[in-house]
């Protein structure tokens, strides 16, 4: 029996391992500008599925979007004009994003992330460099949803994991929200399929959602919450974190970030907003 | 580890659901199983022809492929199943597949006398499977049953996929809500060892209590 309880320890030991794990921070310390340089190189995390945003091209591979313009205007004030090279973008879905800056494989979040109080006890927020807002993609004939408050006992779909749904709970309680998919487009199809009566989101992702359904769905047209979008990095990235915020009030001063919008975001038929104040917490 | 303790009703919540789905869907896959390995041995070759399809098209796909198709191609032909349902039916019938070649395995291990003998004292060939081959087939295959239990009892997590509120659905809007995934995940993997450490311990009493003495 010595060898059965031998096996129960190593067990046991591994449990705890995951757990400590679970519990750890650790990882490098964290990047600065000067670090950075001496690299050589700056690693940024994106989406590749996100119209508009990060989203990867499919004949030509490269990712492209709003987010990801960002991303070259830092790489560009960190290294020069010629960021060949100097600029590796790395797929970041939602949930893992913390994750991916804690660990150190990234130095930058640049993925549609949303700053929130829950948030910047895990990482440092620059930015925001987007406002975005809460809004609902309907069928096209759909004429009963006119506000967030009409999704009371509706079915509504949005991403798992995502603070769009905790949205929805405060401002309409009543709404059935028990249908939500790892990606945006399953929730455009299970629309489509009348799964549901309604999807929400950010409006900048529900407009690339539109123009792919090809006028089968449509806009509300009312947002309901403001989304600042931000630059994650790790906690204690002091210096990197004032960095990126001088940048991004450079490039709102010289017209970098409204050439930025116009050729992504502002193609979808959305207007070039006034680029948001950075909030130097 | 607070993150885990102070969300253990969502937790339980996900590891009922869970719990539901791993064991309706062994029970049909047993079913699925006893009924596609009879055919797979019977002597009528489109009984035979069938299992063999069956087993062959259903093992080799992906499972996570299996959801998708089901739940977001069954409404395209007007067939509309909830989240649960579509689950229960796509881990039963994949499930099922598995459980086909176990029991087939465990058949193929009963000696053919025995078969001849059940025919010779004038039982049907149902009465000879069901009461002569199978139980004697089960008992040398008890160790890949649990198996196959531990495997689908994993594989729930994948109808997070289709919006079914298991474990790994539930830690998902967690995780958001703490911006903490590795301890939510953490909690996620020790949630599936209080269903699978058990299971493998009941499977290993009944593999001792059914064992064949030779």
């Amino acid at each position: 029996m010595a060898g059965r309880r031998v096996v129960w320890a190593v067990a046991l030991a591994l449990v705890a391992a995951v757990a400590a794990a679970g519990c750890g921070g650790g990882g490098s310390s964290a990047a600065t500008p000067d670090s950075l340089r001496e690299k050589g190189k700056l690693v940024v995390a994106t989406k590749f599925d996100q119209p508009l945003f990060g989203q990867r091209n499919p004949s030509t591979g490269a990712i492209e979007g709003f987010d990801v313009e960002i991303a070259k205007i830092i790489a560009r004030k960190l290294f020069g004009n010629d960021i060949t090279g100097k600029i590796e973008f790395v797929e970041t879905p939602s949930k893992i994003r913390e994750t991916a800056i804690e660990n150190g494989r990234v130095d930058l979040v640049v993925a549609t992330y949303t700053i929130n109080d829950t948030r910047k006890e895990q990482v440092a927020f620059a930015g925001p460099y987007y406002v975005a807002g809460q809004d609902i993609m309907v069928r096209k004939d759909e004429n009963d949803i006119k506000s967030v408050t009409d999704l009371n006992g509706r079915k509504v779909c949005s991403v798992q994991g995502s603070t769009s749904i905790d949205n929805v709970r405060e401002q309409a309680p009543r709404a059935d929200l028990s249908t939500s998919f790892d990606l945006y487009s399953l929730c455009a199809e299970a629309l489509g399929d009348k799964r549901v009566d309604a999807v929400t989101t950010d409006n900048t992702i529900l407009v690339g959602l539109i123009q792919q359904s090809g006028g089968a769905y449509k806009l509300v047209g009312k947002t309901f919450t403001t989304e600042p979008y931000g630059i994650g990095m790790k906690k204690d990235a002091n210096d990197l974190r004032t960095f990126v915020n001088d940048t991004l009030e450079e490039a709102y001063a010289n017209g970098e970030w409204k050439r930025a919008f116009e050729s992504t975001v502002g193609k979808a038929g959305i207007p070039t907003p006034t680029p948001p104040p950075v909030d130097r917490y | 580890m607070s993150v885990v303790l102070d969300n253990l009703d969502v937790y339980l919540r996900g590891l009922l659901v869970t719990v539901e789905l791993t064991l309706l869907s062994y029970a049909i896959a047993f079913a699925i199983g006893a009924v596609v390995a009879a055919f797979r041995v019977s002597p009528v070759p489109p009984l035979r022809a069938l299992g063999t399809v069956y087993v062959g098209l259903v093992r080799n796909t992906p499972l996570a492929v299996l959801f998708i198709l089901f739940f977001f191609g069954f409404p395209k032909l007007g067939l509309t199943y909830s989240p649960f349902l579509s689950a229960l039916v796509v881990l039963s019938v994949y499930t099922g597949a598995f459980m086909t070649e176990t029991i087939r395995a465990g058949i193929n291990t009963v000696a053919g006398g025995q078969a001849d003998a059940a025919r010779a004292v004038g039982l049907t060939s149902v009465q000879t499977m069901g009461l002569v081959v199978l139980p004697q087939a089960l008992r040398s295959v008890v160790p890949p049953l649990g198996n196959l239990f531990i495997a689908l009892a994993k594989n729930t997590s994948i109808a997070s996929l289709i919006s079914v509120a298991e474990l790994v659905h539930r830690s998902d809007q967690l995780v958001t809500d703490t911006a903490q995934p590795l301890a939510v995940l953490a909690g996620v993997a020790v949630a599936y060892l209080i269903l699978t450490l058990p299971s493998g311990l009941l499977f290993g009493a009944l593999e001792r209590r059914v064992a064949v003495r030779r």
